[in-house]
Order: structure tokens, then sequence, then C-alpha cells
């Protein structure tokens, strides 16, 4: 078998954000963060329980998936190109089989997202209100923030949040309560 | 009496009859007739097509055919597509060219893949062949655009240069301006993969004026969209267009232009390049949709509803490709837009990704096999894939040939039951009886190779990764599979027992690559000592195979017959197994 493993977990790790940022990796702190956020769904389900901790490496097999170096390449260009101008995150949500990409930048602020997020995942986001957060839902939006901890998305001023924000996730509206919010 | 009607036409007669048979397969067979039919045969045959030049030396076919006009030699294997064969493997033309310099001054054509090329070879060729046509080098490299200088400057008659995802170091632009000013009898200039920025524009337009019958240009990404009109207009007669990167800001103007300059191409039936796509550019192109019949929009990270939009407008098309942001809802619309469909290729926009950044399952193929009753040729790579799926586009699409599938995730099983898919795959192999072509994927036993061996009677080409537990799997292909004409197989837990036990299999085939898998340098030494017709072929990068126990498993394996003997152009890496080169080495 012909397996290339890099002990160099950021190198392998995919992740999205400006170049230059710092992977960290999750850190335990005083912010109520929600039970289980790393334990993914879906359809990598099997092979991920085993990789609950740590953030998921792909060990690169050589000349697999099987594409011509020359359309590759071209992917790559484009994958550069898109990840410095904007600021890209993954967007998932609970039961859905697939993620999304969004550009944060292309929005002014919370409504515009929630909007988008709505018509990409078809769903409703619901009214927030800072004492219960959100109401009237099934599905809460909530992000990963520079710390790693899960957030309720809405808390915090826009330009902090875009800021702040390595990746989204829609989760149920069960399994958001008690989510942290910055103190 | 009979007899001597059997001799009674004069030889001209005979040449004259049989400058009608083109097919290779015809032509061998009018040369086993008897001696005189083979012999008249062979001072008549113009085209020659050797699938492995490996397989016979060019002494050997100079020597049978000395009237050849045209020549397509295939260098390295499939594989190399993937980097599995390290540089330096081998596939030089070079020496092909300099023997037949001397021998067809008239060679006219020379069609190469996954050849090394180099200026010296491309110089060569500008100066032997005085009605040099047609130059076709499909995924070649060891060239740069000095080499093409040259081939521009010289060939006065040139019909057709296709450098068709060939690898060109590029020097500069300034090739193109070669092209004499009497040069007016291109039919086809294919320079998509050439990389710089500095394409010799103004060059190119004039080049492009004074071809009459060019009839199939494919820009390269450099060209911008605003330079498109430009040369559309200078070639309202082209059948096969390739953009270079489709993006621009939107200007009501330039917009305009463009789609005047799509809609004055009346014969324009296949688009492609579209590298960089802004996709309110893509409205220029609706005049020429309802007769467009191929559309190569597999570099264009456009998303579904563009997709949707584009495709809706395409009625006529039977062959597309496409990144796999077309997602289901996509390929349901071209199932039901696109009736004639005969081929789809969907790549992976996001291929090394852990998790599926897009919408696209087995449903979008189901969707397509149950909406396009024509449908032949299937290449869809994919992250999750059931059995059930598979037998209803197998029933669905019984006119099948081609069909490679990939799962990305290396033995995925049926997202459903979680069974491996051998039913899967089995059904396609039976109910489509004249596939040719199979890849397959995902979680697999030897129960899918017994499929294959008992159903795959037409097949000529498998590719398996991942699959099978014993040598059983491989048996049953070696055994089963009438057809095969090349078998490539790597990280399958396959051995030396199904080799060694079908060696002789492998004289009626082309060639068989198997790496990462579990045969032993042993088995190869006892095929390469029992087999002198086959090249048996040892590839270890990090050391030489005899410098560990015999049953130690080889790294790669490449095996092919061969009428020339072993090579003499092996670099370090690579062993022969046959007796007499041992010595040497």
């Amino acid at each position: 078998m012909v397996f290339e493993k890099d002990l160099n977990l950021d190198a392998t790790e995919l992740r999205l954000g400006l170049p230059g940022s710092s992977e960290e990796s999750l850190r335990i702190s005083n912010k109520r963060a929600l039970p289980d956020m790393n334990d993914d769904s879906g359809v990598a389900a099997a092979k991920k329980c085993d990789q609950e901790t740590a953030p998921p490496t792909k060990a690169q097999v050589v000349g697999w998936p099987p594409i011509r170096s020359y359309r590759k390449n071209s992917l790559q260009t484009k994958k550069t190109e898109a990840e410095t101008s904007g600021m890209y995150v993954k967007v998932s949500m609970d039961g859905a089989p697939y993620l999304r990409k969004i550009d944060l930048k292309v929005y002014k602020g919370y409504p515009e997202l929630f909007k988008a997020l709505e018509d990409m995942f078809k769903f409703k986001v619901g009214k927030y209100s800072e004492r219960e957060g959100y109401n009237g839902s099934e599905f809460v939006p909530t992000y990963e923030d520079k710390d790693g901890d899960w957030m309720l998305a809405g808390d915090v001023p826009w330009e902090m949040f875009i800021n702040a924000c390595k990746r989204l996730r829609i989760v149920r509206g069960s399994e958001a309560r008690g989510l942290g919010c910055v103190v | 009496m009979q007899k001597e009607m059997a001799y009674s036409f004069p030889d001209e007669v005979l040449k004259h009859v049989f400058s009608f048979i083109q097919s290779d397969k015809d032509r061998n067979a009018v040369s086993l007739v008897c001696k005189s039919w083979y012999e008249i045969e062979r001072w008549c045959r113009r085209k020659v097509f050797i699938g492995n030049c490996y397989a016979v030396s060019p002494r050997m076919v100079i020597r049978r055919f000395p009237e050849v006009r045209s020549i397509e030699l295939k260098g390295k294997p499939h594989f190399a597509d993937f980097n599995l064969v390290p540089d330096g493997w081998g596939g030089y033309v070079l020496q092909w060219i300099a023997e037949m310099a001397g021998a067809y001054p008239w060679l006219g054509e020379i069609r190469l893949k996954r050849m090394v090329v180099t200026d010296e070879s491309l110089e060569l060729i500008a100066k032997s062949f005085k009605n040099f046509k047609v130059l076709v080098l499909f995924s070649c490299e060891g060239f740069s655009t000095d080499g093409l200088a040259a081939i521009a400057a010289s060939c006065k008659n040139l019909r057709e240069l296709d450098l068709r995802e060939s690898e060109v170091d590029d020097l500069s632009g300034h090739w193109l301006a070669q092209f004499p000013e009497t040069c007016t009898s291109l039919v086809s200039l294919n320079i998509s993969c050439l990389g710089s920025d500095e394409v010799s524009f103004s060059a190119l337009e004039r080049l492009v004026d004074r071809c009459p019958n060019l009839r199939s240009l494919q820009l390269n990404r450099a060209v911008t969209l605003d330079k498109i009109a430009n040369i559309l207009r200078r070639a309202p007669q082209l059948v096969d267009f390739g953009t270079g990167n489709y993006a621009a800001e939107l200007q009501p103007d330039v917009f305009s232009n463009l789609a005047g300059a799509f809609s004055s191409c009346k014969e324009l039936k296949s688009l492609s390049g579209f590298w960089d796509v802004v996709p309110a550019y893509l409205p220029a192109l609706y005049s020429i949709c309802p007769r467009l019949t191929s559309l190569n929009l597999s570099y264009a990270t456009i998303q579904s509803p563009d997709l949707i939009k584009l495709v809706s407008h395409c009625p006529r098309l039977q062959r597309l490709l496409v990144l796999d942001y077309v997602e289901d809802s996509g390929l349901e619309e071209l199932a039901s837009s696109c009736k004639d469909l005969q081929e789809l290729r969907v790549f992976p926009s996001d291929p090394f990704g852990v998790e599926p950044n897009v919408s696209l399952t087995e449903q979008g193929l189901v969707a397509v096999s149950l909406g396009c009753p024509k449908l032949q040729s299937v290449l869809y790579f994919c992250r999750r894939m059931s059995n059930a799926a598979l037998v209803t586009i197998a029933q669905n699409c019984p006119n099948l040939t081609r069909f490679r599938l990939c799962i990305i995730e290396p033995k995925t099983p049926d997202y459903l039951t979680l069974d491996p898919l051998d039913a899967g795959f089995g059904a396609i192999v039976e109910h489509c009886k004249d596939l040719r072509r199979l890849s397959l994927s995902g979680l697999l036993t030897d129960h899918v190779f017994e499929y294959i061996g008992t159903y795959g009677k037409k097949l000529e080409m498998l590719s398996v990764a991942f699959a099978g537990d014993s040598d059983l799997g491989l048996h049953h292909v070696l055994s089963g599979c009438e057809s095969l004409r090349k078998l490539e197989i790597r990280d399958c837990p396959f051995g030396d027992k199904a080799l060694l036990a079908n060696a002789a299999k492998l004289e009626t085939m082309r060639s068989l690559w198997m790496s990462s898998c579990a045969v032993s340098f042993g088995a190869c030494k006892l095929l390469g000592q029992k087999m002198p017709k086959l090249n048996v072929e040892v590839i270890d990068e990090t050391e030489p195979p005899d410098s560990r126990p015999e049953s130690y498993p080889v790294d790669k394996l490449y095996i092919y017959r061969s009428v020339a003997g072993p090579r003499f152009d092996m670099p370090p890496f690579v062993w022969s197994m046959d007796e007499a080169v041992k010595i040497l080495h």
C-alpha cells in the first residue's frame, strides 16, 4: 500500500482562512461551548468517529483520485485565487449531505447572511433575542471561532464576527441550548 | 481452374482494391490470406498504428511497411497520467523519428500519445519530411516552444498542429510568428495547453486570417475574453472552438460584440476552454447553443443554476464534460433537455476535500441514465454510490460501451446497505453487453471479478484500484475476459498464483500494469524466463529488487508483449526480467 502519511497536521488538514492565519488547535477555555461539536454527522460519519478530537487529516494517496495533473493544477490555481481575495468559510447543516463555501465579505450583516443561508439550505432562522437565543425555529446558525469554540451566530458585532468566524454550522435547535456567548 | 482465378488479378488491381480497406484489422486479415496478398498489402499500407512503442522496433516496422505516410505511437502506460510512472521511465520518440527520417521521406502524419518528445525530435521532423501535414502530441512532454518554432517555420503545408494536454516548456510566444506568410493550409490548431501569458496574439490573428480552411481552434488560458470576438470574426467557418479564459467585467459593448461574433459562426458545433468563467457572459453563447453537439466545461467553476441555464439551451448536445458543480439538479435538467446525450464526464471540483462540497450524488447519474437513452460513455466522480443505483443505471443503459466510476474515498461501500458494490458492477457488465472499457471503485470483493470474468466478454480495458480479496479475483479476469487488451491494477491483494497460472493470456494482451500489489520478485523472474515474447519490467525507485528476498513483493510491475525483445533505454530504476538483459545490467 502506498500511503504518504504526513505528521504535520497543519499541512494536511484542509482548512479555510486567509493564508498566514495561524492554525490553532482546540483549547479549553471558560466559555461554555456546545458539547460534541466536532462529532460531525453525515456522510463521512463512519470514517470520522475515530477522529473525534483531532481535526480531520487526509492521508493523500499517490495518484488517487485518478485525476490528471493538468486538471489538478488548473483547480489549484483557481483555489488559491479565490481564497486570497475573499473570506471563505465552510457551511454545513445537520442532515444535509453536502457542505457549502461562502464568502463572508459578500454580506453586509447578519440579515443578509441568514437570508443566504436560508436560501442555500432551505430552512428558517427564526427570531433572535439576546436572552433566549433563536426562538421559533428548528435550526440555529452557529459558528466556530478562532479559539475553536462553537458560538451562537448573531451575538457579536458583524465586523467582529466575520473576523472570528472560521466555519459555520446550522444545528438543530435542541442542540443549541446552552450555547456559549462571549462574556 | 479455381486456383488460377485466385491469381488472375494483376497486382495493380489488388492494390487498388486494398486502397479501399482502411481499418487495421481488415488490413491485417488481408495480409494473412496468402503470401502474394501479404506482399501487395505491405507495399501499399499507408497508415500504421502502434499501441505500445516498445512492442515493435522502428526497423521492423520500416522493413515490413516501406511506404508509410501516417504513423501513430503510444508510449507510457495509462497510469502515468496519475503520476504512478516515475519520470525518465521511457517513451522517447527520437529514435523513431531518426529511423523514419531516412526511410519515409513522404511521411505526412505523426500522432503521439504519452511520449517524450524533445526539441531535437521536433527539429528533426521539421527538416526531414517535406510533405509534413499533421502533428498531434496528445499528453506528451519534453519539448519547448523552440521545437514548435521549428515546425511552424519549416512545414509549408501544415494542416494540423494539436498539442492537447501536453506539457510544453513555454519559453516565448513568438513561435507563432514563425508560420510563414505563405502558410495558408491550417485546418486545426490546438494550443490550449500553453501556459505563458505571451502568446503572440497578433501573429495568431494574422494566421487565422490567412487560413480559410481552419475548422478547429483551441486557444490557451492566457487569451482574454475581449479577444475572442476578433478571432471569431476572422474565422466564422469554425466547427470546433476553445476559448481562453472567459472572464471579464461585464460591459454591454463587449457582450454584444461577443454575442454577435458567436452568432456569425454558423458551423460551430463544439466548444471548450472556459477557464475562469463569469456567468454573465454565458448568454453570449445562446445563439449557437441549439447547434452545439459537444461542450467541455470541465474547467469552468460555474455553479449549478448557471450550468442548468446553459444546458437547457442545448437540445442537441451529445457530449458534455463538466465539474461536479453541476450537482444532481443540473444533471436532472440535462436528462430532460438533452435526449441525444452520448457521453458524460463529471469531474470533481475538490478531489482532496474530506467532506463533499457540492450536492452531487449517485442520483444525478441515475437521472441521466433514465433520461438519455443514447448514453454510451460515462466518467463520473462522486462520493457515494449504491448497488441499487448501479443496477438501475445498467438496466436503463444497456448500450454503454465505456463506464468509469470513481468513488473518491477508496473502499467506500454501498451507502444504503454498507455492502460491497459487487452486485452493482455485476449488473453493469451483465446488462451492457458491448462494454469495452470499465473502471471500478468502492468496496469490492472477489465476487465482482467473477461477474466481470463471466459477463465481460467484450471488455478491452479494465482499471482496478483498492479492490478484491485474493488471487481468485485476478484469475477470474484473466481467464474470463476474452477480449481483454489492457489491464491496470493498483493496491489490490493479487499475487503470484493468478499471474503465473494465466501467463499465456498475457501474450494476447497489449499490457498489464500492477502496482502496490503482492507479486513477488521471484514470480516476475519466472515469468520473464518462461515467456520470451513478454517484456517483464519491474520498477523500483528505492533499491534493486534483487537486494531483497525473492519472496518480497515488487513495487511496480509492467508487462507487455513485444516482438522487439527487451528495450535498451531503461532507466536505472527499471529492471527487465529478461535473462539476457540481467547479465548485462
